[in-house]
C-alpha cells in the first residue's frame, strides 16, 4: 500500500493549525510540520527546552549550537520570539497555553491512550522527555505516525501494548493512509489517502473503523512530496 | 563585601566529596558546565549522582565521567543521546541505575527545592508506569500524582555573564536549566564565559539574582 509521504503527511497537519494558535512540535517526523504551515497566518512555536517563535534552520556556518530545537538541532528565532528558562517552558505546556501539539506514536488506543516512550525491550535506556507534560498539557494532541510498524503490525490498535504515555489524550491521528478523529472511545476516519480502499485500510487496523459519512480523500499538496 | 568569584577549580569544588548529588545545567550540550563537570573528574570524585535532563552528549562533561565511571546514578528524563553511547552501554550491562522523570516534572521538582515547597500534585504521568507507587489525589475530578521535590548538594550551572554577587545572565536556549537548578542545589557553582564589574549588568536582564549563586568562575 501507498500511502502519503511524511512531507505530505506533515502539510496536512499544517492545514489544521489556525492562525494565532501556538504550537509544539515533537522530536522527529513532527519537525516537519513547520515546513508547511500556511504563510497567511501567525503560528508561534514552542520548543519545549526554552523558546517560543521558534524559526527555520540556520543556513550553514550560522549556527548557534546555543540556539537548539528539542531534537537538539540548530534553529534561529523569529521577530517576536522569547526565551525562558525550563520551569516557565513546563508551565506553559501544562498550564493549558499549548493549543496544539504534535507528537510520534508507537501506538495509538481507539480511547485516545497515547505510548511513544518506552517498547517492552528493556535491553536499550529508556526516554521520556517532555512527552508525558505535553500529552496531558496541551489542548489538542495531534499524532503523525506511519499507519503500521516496519514489519507490517498496526499502531492502531484497539488498547496499547507498551508502556503509556497519557490516557484518553489524542484527539487526531494522521498517517500515511487516513486522517482518523477519536471520538467517544472510536476511531473515525474522516479522510483516506488516493487509492487505498475501505477494506485494505481496516486490514491494516488493530480496532474497528468507522468512517464518517463525509469521508472524503486527503488533500495533498501539489508540491508536497518531492 | 561580598565577592563569590574564584579563579581555580579547587577554589570552585570546595567541599565537593565522593557520594555527592550533583545538579547539572544543559539541555544536550546547551547550558551544560562542561568545565565543572571536569574539573570534578581530575579531582578523583566518583560515585556521584547526577540530576540532569541528560545524561551526556558529545564527548565532554557527564559522557567523560561516565566513561571513567564516576557516576553511580542518573535522574534524567531522557538519558538516550545520538552521540553518545556511553550511557547505553553501561546501562545494558547493569552499571548504572537510571530514574526517569518526566521533564516537566523534573525541573518543577527542581524548582519546588529551590521554593520550599514541599511537593506538588501534577496530572503528568497520570495512569503510566512513571506513576506507579506514588501517592495520587482526585482534584475537581480530575487525577494527579504527588511528586517530591528534588535538591542536590552541589548545582552545577552554565552562564553567559556574572557579577561578584554572582548575579547571571544566560545565552538564548542555553538557560533551560540553569534558573531552577541555581536555586536548589546546596552550593551552586556557576560557570560563566566573563565576570563583569558590579552594575554592569542590566538589572532589568539578570535572570538568577546572586542570593542563588555561591561560587561564580569565569572559563574561556
Amino acid at each position: 500500500m501507498t500511502g502519503l509521504t511524511r512531507p505530505q503527511i506533515a502539510w496536512r497537519i499544517a492545514q489544521d493549525i489556525p492562525d494565532g494558535a501556538y504550537v509544539n512540535l515533537g522530536i522527529g517526523a513532527p519537525e516537519l510540520v513547520a515546513n508547511f504551515l500556511p504563510e497567511d497566518r501567525e503560528i508561534v512555536i514552542h520548543s519545549e527546552n526554552g523558546i517560543l517563535g521558534m524559526g527555520p534552520t540556520p543556513p550553514e556556518g550560522e549556527e548557534d549550537f546555543d540556539l537548539i530545537n528539542a531534537g537538539k538541532k540548530p534553529v534561529t528565532l523569529l521577530p517576536g520570539g522569547a526565551y525562558f528558562h525550563h520551569t516557565d517552558s513546563f508551565a506553559m505546556i501544562r498550564g493549558g497555553h499549548i493549543d496544539f501539539c504534535v507528537l510520534g506514536a508507537f501506538q495509538v488506543a481507539q480511547n485516545g491512550d497515547l505510548a511513544n516512550w518506552a517498547t517492552l525491550d528493556n535491553s536499550r535506556p529508556p526516554g521520556v522527555g517532555g512527552a508525558m507534560d505535553l500529552a496531558v498539557g496541551a489542548d489538542r494532541v495531534l499524532v503523525m505516525t506511519d499507519h503500521c510498524t516496519r514489519d507490517g503490525a498496526p499502531k492502531l490498535l484497539d488498547r496499547c501494548t507498551y508502556p503509556l504515555t497519557g490516557l484518553g489524550v489524542v484527539t487526531r491521528v494522521y498517517t500515511d493512509l487516513a486522517v482518523i478523529d477519536i471520538e467517544n472511545d472510536r476511531f473515525v476516519v474522516r479522510e483516506v489517502a488516493a487509492g487505498i480502499d475501505r477494506d485494505a485500510l481496516q486490514a491494516a487496523t488493530g480496532a474497528e473503523l468507522h468512517f464518517a459519512e463525509d469521508c472524503r480523500a486527503i488533500e495533498t499538496a501539489p508540491a508536497a512530496g518531492t | 563585601m561580598i565577592n563569590k568569584q574564584v579563579h581555580d577549580f579547587d577554589s570552585a569544588l570546595a567541599g565537593l566529596a565522593d557520594g555527592a548529588t550533583i545538579m547539572v545545567s544543559g539541555f544536550g550540550a546547551a547550558g551544560a558546565p562542561h568545565d565543572l563537570l571536569e574539573a570534578a573528574l581530575d579531582r578523583g570524585i566518583r560515585d556521584l549522582t547526577i540530576i540532569s535532563n541528560n545524561a551526556g552528549e558529545g564527548d565532554r562533561g557527564l559522557v567523560r565521567l561516565m566513561t571513567e565511571r564516576r557516576i553511580r546514578k542518573v535522574v534524567c528524563s531522557f538519558p538516550n543521546s545520538s552521540n553518545a553511547e556511553i550511557v547505553k552501554e553501561l546501562y545494558s550491562a547493569g552499571k548504572l541505575e537510571l530514574e526517569i522523570v518526566p521533564q516537566g516534572t523534573l525541573s518543577e521538582r527542581i524548582r519546588a527545592a529551590g521554593a520550599g515547597i514541599g511537593g506538588f500534585y501534577t496530572r503528568t504521568s497520570v495512569g503510566t508506569p512513571l506513576a506507579e507507587g506514588k501517592e495520587s489525589r482526585i482534584l475537581d475530578g480530575e487525577e494527579y500524582v504527588f511528586e517530591k521535590p528534588l535538591r542536590a548538594d552541589f548545582a552545577f550551572v552554565k552562564g553567559r555573564l556574572a557579577d561578584r554577587w554572582g548575579n547571571l545572565t544566560y545565552n538564548k536556549s542555553a538557560r533551560n536549566f540553569g534558573p531552577s537548578m541555581a536555586m536548589a542545589g546546596d552550593i551552586t557553582v556557576a560557570q560563566v564565559d566573563e565576570v563583569v564589574e558590579i552594575g554592569d549588568i542590566d538589572p532589568e536582564q539578570v535572570i538568577t539574582p546572586g542570593i542563588f549563586v555561591d561560587r561564580v568562575i569565569a572559563v574561556r
